[in-house]
């Protein structure tokens, strides 16, 4: 399989504020990658480096097989970006920055371009100042996604967009994703990630703390058990990978690590299974867990 | 008293974010006023050639026709200062405009208002606080200036009046500006229907002042810069005549707040129109979308550009009656006769129209930061666009169109100054020449904004200061007795002056080579750093 982005080691300072700081990133050809992160953690520096619009400090970079602050404009013209803050030039109408970017990117497919429209609900006759943002967007992502292009990079595309909106743009991610585009979407929308992404990043700080696909992620954290026994269970306290273990007669309750769980199931069939209920993880879990930390350092700077 | 909730705040918020704006605007007022006094003291030293002058430009339709009558021709501080009566009210009026509008329409627009709105503000707060910071302005620009014209000599009364009546222009149009940025949804489209009030009222005083017998003469009352005029500074100090803006501004308060009254935030009262869903053919490049955002303001410089060469074509033909004494005549034979004067005149007039030139080359220069800030360079950059080709299509755009703008001009003063020296095919040559000329300085003002912009994006509007300060050391270096390295600092020095004078190609040359090479150097560093 090959790599159509490939990042390793990548640092990038404004004055002071360290924005990358030795960030490792991989996009195989044809997946849709998730890049997840709560605001300020780097996403939007990093893309901004893939496209050439920021040089790194320092690291490896390799975009589409080519050097992107080298090559940009030719690399280019082999994706297409949608970014998270769209602006228009006011006296465009959102049809005509449509047909511009397209054009400037080598080509539009004019059928695919209705039809977006169409799906969208996009007036392309209002003239760009006129727009709300979540139409503005829309602009952004019609001229995007109607480009025959190998490589999608999108930066939070679904901000300011209704959950109708926000379903279509699914739809047409699902049928790129068959047509084997790759994807790059930055996001901290996790419900749209964990629709759509084969492989997931999450970054924090300048730096990837965690990367693969859902599965693999869900084996890093806790599932949460709810079950009902036949007799008093017992043993488990010393199991490994038990949390915040909560017994109250035949009824237990606990957090597993997603990797023990097999011998904790064993313990409780041991007892008699009644009544079961386990929750997988979800993203925001997992989310959550690598950035609680940040959470009561945050709070504690609110206050003061 | 709840409609205007939250006026003060946003006086306050709006004193912050101008404190820099405001008081280098009132600098550049009083500099040009007691600067203007100054030099005619120098220039005037017997009250006869004071006298002498002030009925030569009575004469020419022409000159009243741009600047207005003197009104009385053995008063210093009106000759000396009837140049800044009618067109720095004109500057003020624009000054007020552009206050209101910035800090009412803009605000909206960004939807910056939006967020304050939805705190506690009245629904007449920013209007209100917008006024207050325009009419504070003007004011105390007027004070100031009346402070000023004192100390260089003038009397008091008549320096209150020329204060007041530039503060009075001010208000006007800062009425002016609460009305129109109500009607449009886009603070550019307010600003530019403001100018065009502007233009309208400069254009009704010229009709007025320029009547040959009188019969038009009240056309000048239908204008708030001829309300201006009619103060009579140094000439009668008719200071009452400055009540007919004050109720001109209560009405179009009354007006604006109708308007507020019955529209909902965000909207104008004209409805954006729809535009074409599909772009033309031609839109296909980053040069077809510069010439895309340029061409409007440019199709409006080239038509004043083309006004302003006429009419100084106009006014040169009319040098040789200006000349009736005898000691006139002398001099004008010292000075190579008539053509000599006339050449003269139309040299110095090419080269305000240098100057105003380079003010379309900055601005179209800067366009490139705006475009960056506002992340709509981004987008394009993300395309196939090299960042090469996206610099060059703004920087083509202030080039070539500062050279069609400065020979329009050149072609208008031609045609008119030859039409009536009856040597059309002498005229137009010379003065297109007399144009040209003025290209390498105006093009290498507009390549420092280009280094700049490559070099260090933050100070880009640095552009204006230096321009700035070129006009400053041109207008009054030689006033203050400045050394002469810093007289040579300005590149508008070092044009030629043509059409008459004698024609170096070395400076031109220079002055091409060091536009060249800041605006290569502005390429470079532009590919060397990051966007945004």
């Amino acid at each position: 399989m090959t790599s159509a982005i490939v990042v390793s080691g990548l640092h990038k300072s404004y004055g002071s504020t360290h924005a990358l700081d030795g960030l490792d990133l991989e996009v195989a050809t044809g997946e849709v990658h998730g890049f997840l992160g709560p605001n300020g953690a780097g996403k939007s520096t990093t893309i901004r480096v893939l496209l050439g619009l920021l040089r790194g400090d320092a690291g490896d970079v390799s975009l589409l097989g080519g050097d992107p602050w080298h090559d940009a404009a030719t690399l280019h013209r082999r994706l297409a970006y949608v970014p998270g803050d769209v602006n228009l030039w006011p006296n465009l109408t959102g049809g005509e920055v449509i047909d511009l970017l397209g054009r400037l990117r080598g080509g539009l497919d004019e059928k695919k371009r209705d039809d977006l429209l169409r799906r969208f609900d996009l007036d392309p006759t209002k003239k760009g100042r006129t727009y709300s943002k979540g139409n503005r967007q829309k602009v952004a992502l019609v001229a995007a996604l109607a480009s025959n292009v190998e490589l999608l990079i999108l930066d939070e595309p679904t901000s300011g967009l209704d959950p109708l909106m926000e379903e279509v743009f699914r739809q047409v991610i699902e049928e790129d994703k068959r047509e084997d585009r790759t994807v790059l979407l930055s996001s901290h929308i996790l419900s749209e990630v964990e629709a759509l992404c084969d492989r997931v990043s999450i970054i924090r700080r300048g730096k990837v703390v965690e990367t693969g696909t859902l599965s693999d992620l869900r084996h890093l954290t806790r599932t949460s058990i709810h079950a009902e026994l036949a007799g008093s269970p017992n043993g488990l306290a010393q199991l490994p990978g038990i949390h915040g273990l909560d017994v109250e007669g035949n009824r237990v309750r606990c957090e597993v690590d997603t990797a023990q769980l097999d011998a904790v199931m064993r313990q409780l069939s041991a007892s008699g299974i009644k009544s079961l209920v386990a929750q997988p993880p979800t993203l925001e879990e997992l989310f959550l867990r690598h950035y609680e930390d940040d959470v009561p350092a945050e709070a504690e700077a609110a206050v003061r | 008293m709840n409609d205007f909730v939250g006026t003060g705040t946003l006086v306050r918020l709006a004193l912050r974010r101008d404190r820099l704006l405001i008081p280098i605007w009132i600098v550049v007022f009083v500099i040009s006023a007691a600067g203007s006094v100054k030099a005619s003291i120098d220039l005037y030293s017997d009250q006869n050639a004071l006298v002498e002058a002030a009925r030569t430009s009575n004469a020419s339709p022409a000159l009243v026709s741009l600047y207005g009558r003197i009104f009385d021709e053995s008063s210093l501080g009106e000759v000396s200062l009837f140049k800044l009566t009618a067109f720095g009210a004109l500057l003020v009026g624009l000054l007020a405009g552009i206050l209101v509008v910035r800090h009412t329409r803009t605000e909206e627009e960004s939807g910056r208002l939006e967020l304050l709105s939805a705190g506690v503000l009245g629904r007449y707060a920013a209007l209100t606080a917008a006024l207050i910071v325009s009419a504070g302005t003007v004011i105390v620009l007027g004070l100031v200036t009346a402070l000023a014209l004192m100390g260089s000599g003038l009397d008091t009364k008549g320096s209150f009046a020329f204060g007041l009546m530039w503060a009075g222009a001010g208000l006007a149009f800062a009425g002016v500006g609460a009305v129109t940025a109500q009607v449009t949804e886009s603070a550019r489209a307010a600003n530019g229907l403001t100018a065009v009030v502007l233009g309208v009222a400069y254009v009704l005083r010229a009709i007025g002042d320029s009547s040959a017998d009188g019969s038009t003469q009240w056309v000048s009352w239908l204008s708030p810069i001829g309300w201006s005029q009619q103060v009579r500074a140094y000439a009668g100090d008719r200071i009452v005549v400055l009540l007919i803006p004050l109720v001109f501004l209560v009405v179009l308060i009354a007006a604006a707040t109708a308007l507020i009254r019955r529209r909902d935030l965000g909207a104008g009262l004209v409805p954006p129109c729809p535009g074409p869903p599909q772009a033309a053919a031609s839109l296909r490049s980053p040069l077809a979308l510069a010439w895309r955002l340029h061409r409007g303001s440019f199709y409006a410089w080239g038509f004043a550009f083309l006004l302003l060469g006429l009419l100084v074509g106009n006014i040169a033909s009319n040098v040789d009656g200006f000349v009736t004494s005898d000691s006139a005549k002398e001099m004008v034979q010292k000075l190579g006769g008539v053509e000599g004067i006339t050449d003269a005149f139309l040299a110095t007039e090419m080269g305000v129209m240098g100057l105003l030139a380079s003010a379309f080359g900055i601005q179209a220069a800067l366009r490139l930061r705006s475009e960056e800030t506002a992340l709509r360079a981004e987008p394009l950059l993300a395309t196939g666009v090299t960042r090469a080709r996206w610099l060059g299509s703004h920087v083509l755009m202030a080039l070539l169109g500062t050279g069609a703008l400065i020979l329009v001009a050149g072609l208008g003063s031609g045609i008119s100054s030859g039409a009536s020296l009856g040597n059309m095919g002498r005229q137009v040559p010379r003065m297109l020449g007399a144009a040209a000329v003025q290209l390498p300085a105006i093009w290498l003002v507009t390549a420092l904004v280009v280094i700049l912009f490559g070099f260090a994006p933050k100070l880009v509007t640095g552009g204006w200061v230096l321009y700035g300060v070129f006009l400053l050391i041109g207008q009054f270096g030689e006033i203050f007795n400045l050394p002469q390295w810093m007289i040579n600092l300005s590149p508008y020095g070092h044009t030629p002056r043509l059409p008459g004078g004698d024609f170096s190609v070395t400076p031109v040359l220079w002055l091409t080579a060091i536009a060249a090479a800041l605006t290569v150097a502005g390429f470079a560093t532009f590919r060397r750093r990051d966007i945004g």
